[in-house]
């Protein structure tokens, strides 16, 4: 399937862009982010630290383990600072 | 009933003219730039657009239910602000203080750490440091 991978504030500068079209055979986020760790020098310093990491699938928040199957659009990024 | 994301300042008195109307209580919480260094020349908040203001109406449907409250407003901007200046406001209407008080103050917990804006200070040098979460906003959210 093709998803839409966005990356939002220290994601997005050490993946280098906001977002990007990946094709995969992910059945969870956990294993997408395996996936686009392993692609790229910029990818594995943005998945350094799991613990840190926050995800959304389809504009709505989960966790690592959600499943993938039927989404179009997960994004990653670090804990909020709002307000 | 509504929540905006936006970049423009905005006008805490317009915002409240015809808010909450019937409403017996009336609380405001409004979030400023502050420069705890010394060193800083503004704040520049990124979000995720496509999800923010649904996020955010999320969280005023879920605390108008919980506080049976007459109104709600927030207002949430991103981009780069000033030292000084309004980032953000809730506004929460009830028929007696408590509810609207609280009301605020679940808004703005939830607002800390789930709704998607990442804040970074921008130094008087040009320096660009992201603001790392504070645990206590992950705390703040267990009183709920």
């Amino acid at each position: 399937m093709a998803l839409e991978v966005l990356y939002f504030a220290w994601l997005r500068e050490r993946v280098g862009h906001p977002r990007e079209t990946v094709t995969t055979d992910a059945a969870t986020v956990r294993d997408l982010v395996a996936q686009l760790a392993a692609s790229t020098p910029g990818h594995a310093a943005a998945f350094d630290d799991l613990a840190t990491l926050r995800c959304a699938v389809d504009q709505k928040l989960t966790d690592l383990d959600a499943p993938l199957s039927g989404a179009r659009e997960v994004a990653f990024f670090p804990p909020m600072t709002g307000g | 009933m509504t929540a905006r994301v936006q970049t423009a300042p905005f006008d805490l008195a317009a915002e409240l003219r015809d808010f909450g109307a019937g409403a017996g209580a009336v609380v405001t919480f409004t979030g400023l730039v502050r420069d705890d260094t010394g060193q800083m020349a503004a704040l520049e908040i990124e979000h995720y657009p496509e999800m923010t203001e649904r996020a955010l109406s999320d969280f005023g449907a879920a605390a108008a239910q919980r506080f049976d409250l007459a109104d709600w407003r927030i207002v949430h901007r991103h981009g780069r602000i000033e030292i000084g200046d309004q980032i953000m406001m809730v506004a929460t209407a009830a028929r007696h203080r408590r509810a609207a008080f609280d009301a605020a103050g679940y808004l703005m917990d939830w607002l800390k750490s789930r709704a998607p804006f990442w804040k970074r200070e921008i130094a008087r040098d040009g320096s660009a440091t992201w603001v790392q979460a504070k645990a206590g906003d992950e705390d703040a959210l267990s009183r709920w």
